[in-house]
């Protein structure tokens, strides 16, 4: 092969994202064509340093790239390459596209050869049965019989030579290889039978009487019979990865991008950081982005299932494939090619569709041995019919072993893991929900509790305050006005909502000095000659200043889900603030339908007991840990696995990424597209927790389909084998045909793919 | 009959030999030889040489339209790729400790072995 060229497409099919180090902003990958020695390099090198705005350009011979940082016009460096005389293509998430049309080519075109293969051996096959049914049997006594049989038997192995010849070859090459696959199987059943016939035909002499019978009508029949099995399977094959098809089907094609004053259509790749895009009504998101002028609503339930249409002003984050629905607006790219969210989401998807659950590595242990196992067992049962079976022995010996060889189907075994899994992920990611890989899924699938963190998982994640109430302090504006200048260095949630009310509300901030953070427990600073502290009653209880007197007040605000927090000023509780944090609409559906699954829901949370107990109240929660230390976290998963749970755990992916590593499976929950992709196992697009039940479904629905698949497969090839070699003929003088055989042969492991295609229609509880 | 009982058991005794106890020279990878042909069941060449410590690259080029032979996985290093019909696809190997690393199609059907010393 040549190759140069043959090389260079290769990468933009599908970046080897797990082991190449991702590209940073500014670098892009060009395909180049027609470099066919070494001095080429450095002649295209040359020209595409020429080109504004390259800070460098490496290419790579092997592999027909160039890869060029600096922020640059694409479609600059394409012109420059075809200047010194090669050709050059952008790689990127665009061409995904274009990979995913030539395999459809591709498939058609193997499609419609082995639909023509098994219509040529059908065309001999069939009437050879038919012949078979109604004439008798097909022996072979005078010479005219002879002659007619060899004709058949010429006619059969022109059937072998154009119907048949890649499972000869790819037997061939691969028993050369020292390995044995499907073809070695069919090229030795088929081979046999053949052969036999052609002895029968040729040397009647050297076989018994009784045995000088023909076999061309199985040959010929099997040939056709997988073939049509293999036609059905690849187009059973083709639907698995719907999903992912729907996934890159999202991207659009072109951008509108206003450059030097002018707005002009462009293809997506051409698009660089930075660039202002102009998106209208029904229009898709080219590329991930934020919005600079106008406002709209974009429906983004394509990649978070979230139906409702999303609000969109100057500053907001757009996402490449959603759609705009109602207003004109610019956005400036921050994410474009491999980078965007969703090149990054296809990305996943296509890893996690390729990985296998562990569930899986019997069957593949199993059919390592296979074949050969098979073929073993095909010589066994030969053996066993000339040695102890009624006459014709040898017809009975040839028959049975060449049965053997065609009924057992290492594929339906192979394949019934992975068409599942397929299915599973596509699924899975049609609801919001990106699952890792094979393990992960298996394992949600087992969960048998779930540890949900209170704050921006069950609840908004966005408090209020609700409450001030005055201790020692002159107003709430001054208790306010102090409390946000000691908090506005603060990023903790609670301090936000202070610091948003105070700013609500016009006050403004002074600047405090010595600030500090007590982890978990609070904040204190110095303003002036005050000394400002802010925090739990925990951190009121160590700092010795006396809360007794509003006790009362705060257990009761705790008791309204709010959380109190006391406000101190020179260690003297000067007001009590509480915030409220609001529980997501659909969290207390959401919670149930985990429970109705059986899993056992745990509430966590830094608040209080009785803020904790409140809300875990109001979402139907009945076990909760309160008052748990950012670090502490994680030591409360371990603390579930210890009483034998397997453990979900659900967080907002960021904080708590090591609890996250510590559960069974660890799910991050998004706010909207903007995927924390890398953290957990399972990321859920969309703020809801309706997300993690249907996460949850897709994964027992799928294991489910595995084990049906297994099982499925196991007891065709565990049954069949021994019922092709005729274990039941001395008992009820049952022997399968080798047509037969091969019908099902050809059929399981259809059926397998058509078992996961199923999947595709599972519904995750309606909400 | 003792002379086909016989030859049967030889038979037997010789597809255990051939297909498992056999062992297959390998290739060494330089840059010449790091292109494995997916074509007719099988990887070409199917034993792959690999110095220990070492990242490598190896190059695919799927030759052979069934789609048994689109993806190909390491699942020793967690790789799991699709193979492109008749492009070259490249896979980067981290750094190996010595020892076997199989790679095979989602079925098993194709196989090879990644020696690493």
């Amino acid at each position: 092969m040549n190759d140069a060229t043959s090389h260079h497409h290769d990468a933009k099919s599908g970046q080897d994202s797990e082991n190449v180090v991702p590209t940073v902003g500014g670098e892009q990958q060009f395909t180049i064509e027609g470099a066919s020695c070494a001095s080429c390099v450095t002649k295209i090198e040359a020209a595409i340093k020429q080109v504004p705005g390259v800070s460098s350009a490496e290419m790579n011979f092997a592999q027909g790239t160039v890869t060029i940082t600096g922020n640059v016009d694409g479609a600059a460096v394409t012109g420059a390459v075809e200047k010194a005389g090669y050709s050059a293509k952008p790689m990127g998430a665009g061409s995904e596209d274009d990979a995913l049309e030539e395999k459809e080519q591709a498939e058609r075109a193997y499609y419609k050869r082995l639909m023509r293969e098994m219509t040529i051996a059908l065309a001999l096959g069939v009437p050879l049965m038919i012949y078979s049914l109604f004439a008798g049997e097909m022996t072979v006594s005078t010479n005219s019989e002879r002659l007619a049989w060899l004709i058949v038997g010429l006619l059969t192995l022109g059937v072998m030579v154009f119907s048949g010849k890649h499972f000869y070859v790819g037997a061939w090459k691969s028993f050369r290889n020292h390995s044995a696959n499907m073809d070695t199987l069919i090229a030795l059943g088929t081979g046999t039978a053949w052969l036999y016939s052609m002895i029968v035909v040729f040397v009647p002499h050297l076989v018994p009487d009784m045995a000088r019978h023909v076999y061309f009508e199985a040959t010929a029949m099997i040939i056709g019979l997988i073939n049509l099995g293999l036609a059905l399977e690849l187009k059973a094959r083709g639907r698995t990865s719907e999903a992912i098809k729907r996934l890159i089907g999202l991207q659009a094609k072109t951008a509108r991008v206003s450059r030097n004053g002018q707005e002009l259509d462009i293809a997506i790749e051409d698009v660089l950081l930075d660039d202002i895009v102009r998106v209208r009504p029904g229009e898709k998101i080219p590329v991930d982005g934020v919005v600079v002028e106008g406002h709209t609503s974009i429906d983004e339930s394509m990649l978070t299932g979230e139906p409702m249409p999303v609000e969109k002003a100057v500053g907001d984050e757009v996402a490449t494939g959603t759609l705009n629905k109602t207003g004109s607006m610019l956005f400036k790219a921050t994410r474009v090619g491999k980078d965007t969210a969703l090149a990054q989401i296809i990305n996943m998807v296509k890893r996690a569709q390729n990985s296998k659950p562990p569930i899986g590595r019997l069957a593949d242990i199993i059919s390592g041995y296979f074949v050969p196992i098979v073929m073993i067992i095909a010589v066994v049962s030969a053996l066993a019919w000339l040695n102890f079976g009624p006459e014709p022995a040898l017809a009975f010996a040839i028959v049975s072993a060449t049965t053997v060889l065609i009924i057992a189907c290492p594929c339906a075994l192979g394949l019934a893991t992975p068409m599942s899994v397929m299915v599973g992920v596509g699924k899975a990611a049609e609801a919001g929900v990106l699952i890792r890989n094979g393990e992960a899924l298996q394992t949600a699938s087992k969960i048998t509790a779930m540890i949900l963190d209170k704050t921006g998982t069950i609840t908004l994640g966005t408090p209020k305050v609700t409450d001030v109430v005055l201790v020692e302090g002159d107003s709430e504006d001054s208790v306010l006005q102090l409390a946000a200048s000691l908090e506005s260095g603060s990023e903790h949630p609670l301090a936000m909502a202070i610091v948003e009310t105070a700013e609500e509300r016009g006050l403004p901030q002074e600047k405090v000095s010595n600030f500090g953070a007590i982890a978990g427990h609070g904040v204190e600073a110095q303003l002036g000659d005050r000394h400002l502290l802010l925090g739990n009653e925990k951190l009121m209880v160590d700092r010795g200043i006396s809360i007794v007197s509003v006790r009362d007040r705060a257990q009761k605000l705790a008791a309204e889900a709010k959380t109190p927090m006391y406000f101190a000023v020179n260690s003297k509780l000067a007001a009590i603030i509480a915030v409220s944090d609001p529980i997501k609409e659909d969290s207390i559906e959401a919670i149930k339908r985990l429970q109705h699954a059986g899993i056992r829901v745990v509430m966590l949370t830094g608040d209080n007991r009785a803020t904790a107990q409140a809300v875990a109240d109001r979402v139907g929660i009945k076990e909760y840990f309160a008052e748990v230390l950012p670090e502490e976290k994680a030591k409360k998963v371990a603390e579930l696995q210890m009483q034998d749970e397997i453990v979900g755990m659900t967080g907002d992916g960021i904080n708590d990424a090591p609890a996250l590593a510590m559960a069974n499976v660890g799910f991050a929950i998004g706010t909207g597209t903007d995927v924390a992709i890398e953290s957990a196992d399972i990321t859920l697009m969309r703020g809801s927790l309706h997300g993690l039940a249907d996460a949850i479904a897709v994964s027992r629905a799928t294991l489910r389909n595995i084990k049906q698949n297994l099982f499925g497969a196991f007891i065709y090839n565990v049954a069949g084998v021994p019922f092709a070699a005729g274990v039941l003929y001395p008992f009820f003088g049952l022997l399968l045909s080798p047509v037969i055989a091969g019908a099902a042969m050809a059929f399981s492991s259809l059926t397998v793919v058509t078992n996961a295609n199923r999947l595709r229609f599972f519904k995750p509880q309606e909400h | 009959m003792l002379l086909i009982n016989l030859g049967g058991v030889a038979l037997i005794a010789l597809i255990a030999w051939w297909f498992w106890l056999y062992k297959p020279g390998e290739n060494a990878l330089n840059d010449a030889s790091s292109l494995i042909v997916v074509e007719s069941g099988i990887y070409q060449p199917a034993h792959i040489r690999l110095a220990a410590n070492q990242a490598a690259e190896l190059h695919f080029v799927r030759k052979d339209a069934s789609p048994c032979s689109e993806i190909v996985q390491i699942p020793d290093l967690e790789i799991s790729e699709t193979l492109p019909l008749n492009k070259s696809k490249s896979i980067s190997l981290p750094p190996m400790e010595a020892g076997d690393y199989e790679f095979h199609c989602q079925m098993q059907m194709y196989r090879g072995v990644i020696h690493v010393e």
